[in-house]
């Protein structure tokens, strides 16, 4: 069975105004339990506001959204408890850090979920050693932290109510190559460990290749596919349409596939590239 | 969601009261008020009563609007209805019980002073309906300059006024977000006591502080490297100018001016 699924969910900013705007338009789609889904569009395609409806922040103005099979906005009561289920990081979540303590910090998800202190500081301990944060940085400020830190204690803070499904909104956005690298491969690691559902949404075509099973991709509010990766990057014409590109590589290979140098078309990511290109010069 | 609460209340539009210039704008409005003070009968409001609705014709303003910039003040016109419907004595008495005593000079005074504040409400608000909160802070500024000789710090308070007003939106959306951001990770808003919802506050306090700390110094280093020093010296991107349109403005604003005055003369 699906943990998200949308029936043709729609939502208007502002409806009634002037300032009227479909951000969401009619999109219906499923992801499966245990799955990693890029999210990608083009910047105003309505990424963030599809994300806000999964766990309920808001309202669909038309359609249905359920979780586990539970139609959301039955019973208001209830959006909390998915609050829980279905974990949401925002972009930039380090501007939503307010305690004295990474660690208080970090427990304010978990205490709001009525865990025991024991429980609580276990699973602090356990998501601040998942995402990277030494132990002593825990009792520090998020003040006093650099960027990347803070972006690691705020995620920290999500994964500490242990979500079904994590749901982060451009997780790497402003951290340098590196910091990018190592945010998404965290994550990565986290949904291998875990085997929970996990969402990324993301601008970088290379990033989600390589951490995807399958890229749902946004158009204009509108859902323009949800599939697997070899799949979405068949249509690499339609993309360019829409201001998207493949990852670079793909490109490069698409080309030399014209060529008649190498035939494989499908290459995605570098390390794979390069046992490619490896593997030919071994023949010769 | 909090974003619904328009602030100013402008209502973006190309009607010719739209593009009118401000400070004319304002000017019109003040005259306005004072067509309604000048006006000594119920005839001469109803003149005032005529402009404000040709008015807001001519804007294109929903009448919806207009009904609901009524709507905060609608229990002071029923608190002065009532005085005056019950503590004039004077004139012919249409009813009589106990204390209470209804005069035809009560009635009068009742609906003449009903009708004068709706008129002055209905006015006013045409004004910030039709014209956005930095044009208005820009007319009060020109419109004030001649206050700079004894040294009022014009220029400094319209700027002051404009950046507030510019971040009014944007701090009401970092607070939008920052509760999305805190209800994700459970935070309860709704539900409780008062302490429980005071302290539910905090979450979203500390980082909408820290933040607007962050924007205020940053817009500050802005316009340092902008080279900003005040208000010497300075010229504009955005001329405030006038044009026909103001003079029509005018013209159709003493027009109904001059037809209060006569009504005044005449009953
Ligand atoms: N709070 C809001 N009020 C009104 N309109 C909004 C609001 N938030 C977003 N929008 C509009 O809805 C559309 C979709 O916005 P959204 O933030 O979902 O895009 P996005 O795909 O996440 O873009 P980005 O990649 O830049 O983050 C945009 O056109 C935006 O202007
Ligand atoms: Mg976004």
């Amino acid at each position: 069975m699906a943990v998200i699924k949308t029936e043709n969910l729609t939502y208007i900013y502002g409806e009634g105004t002037p300032f009227e705007k479909k951000a969401v338009d009619d999109v219906s789609l499923e992801i499966y339990e245990g799955e990693m889904v890029g999210v990608i569009g083009h910047t105003g395609s309505g990424k963030s506001t599809l994300i806000q409806h999964f766990n309920g922040l808001l309202k669909p103005s038309a359609g249905s959204v359920y979780i586990d099979g539970e139609k959301l906005w039955e019973d208001k009561a209830r959006l909390r408890e998915i609050r829980f289920k279905v974990g949401l990081v925002f972009q930039y979540p380090e501007y939503q850090l307010f305690e004295e303590t990474c660690y208080k910090d970090i427990a304010f998800g978990p205490k709001n979920m009525g865990l025991d202190e024991a429980e609580t500081d276990r699973r602090i301990r356990e998501t601040a050693q998942m995402v990277g944060l030494k132990s002593e940085l825990l009792d520090k400020s998020p003040f006093e932290l650099s960027g990347g830190q803070k972006r690691r204690v705020a995620i920290a803070g999500v994964m500490a109510m242990k979500p079904k499904v994590l749901i982060l909104d451009e997780p790497a956005s402003g951290l340098d190559p590196k910091g990018r690298e190592q945010i998404l491969s965290l994550l990565k690691e986290y949904h291998q460990a875990t085997k929970s559902t996990v969402m990324i949404v993301s601008h970088s075509m290379e990033d989600v290749a390589r951490y995807a099973d399958r890229i749902l991709v946004m158009n204009k509010s509108k859902l323009f596919c949800l599939d697997t990766t070899e799949k979405v990057f068949h249509r690499s014409e339609e993309l360019s349409s829409m201001g998207l590109s493949v990852p670079q590589i793909t490109r490069v290979f698409n080309r030399l596939k014209i060529m008649g140098v190498i035939p494989e078309r499908d290459v995605y990511t570098t390390p794979y590239a390069l046992k490619l290109v490896l593997g030919e010069l071994g023949k010769e | 969601m909090i974003k619904d609460i328009t602030i100013g209340q402008y209502f973006p539009g190309i009607s010719p009261v739209h593009r009118m210039d401000p400070r004319v704008k304002i000017i019109l409005t003040a005259v306005f008020i004072v067509m309604l003070f000048v006006a000594d009968s119920i005839w001469g409001l109803i003149v005032g009563a005529a402009f404000t609705l040709v008015s807001f014709m001519i804007s294109r303003i929903p009448l919806k609007l207009m009904f609901k910039s009524l709507k905060p003040i609608l229990p002071i016109i029923i608190f002065t209805g009532v005085l005056n419907l019950f503590f004039i004595k004077s004139g012919d008495v249409y009813f009589h019980w106990k204390i209470f005593t209804i005069t035809s000079e009560g009635v009068r005074t009742a609906i003449f002073m009903a009708v004068r504040i709706i008129c002055l409400i209905i006015g006013t608000s045409l004004l910030t309906y039709t014209t956005s909160p930095i044009d208005l802070t820009d007319a009060i500024e020109r419109l004030l300059s001649p206050l700079k000789k004894i040294k009022v710090p014009v220029h400094e308070l319209a700027m002051m006024m404009t950046i507030a007003l510019r971040f009014i939106p944007t701090l009401i959306e970092e607070t939008d977000k920052i509760m999305s951001a805190q209800k994700a990770r459970g935070a309860d808003m709704e539900t409780g006591s008062l302490m429980k919802r005071a302290k539910a506050l905090i979450p979203i306090l500390v980082p909408l502080f820290v933040s607007s700390f962050r924007r205020a110094e940053e817009l500050a280093l802005a316009m340092e490297c902008r080279c900003y020093h005040g208000g010497e010296g300075r010229t504009r991107m955005k001329q405030l100018r006038m044009t026909v349109l103001d003079g029509y403005a005018c013209f159709y604003t003493a027009a109904f001016f001059a037809c209060v005055i006569a009504v005044n003369i005449l009953i």
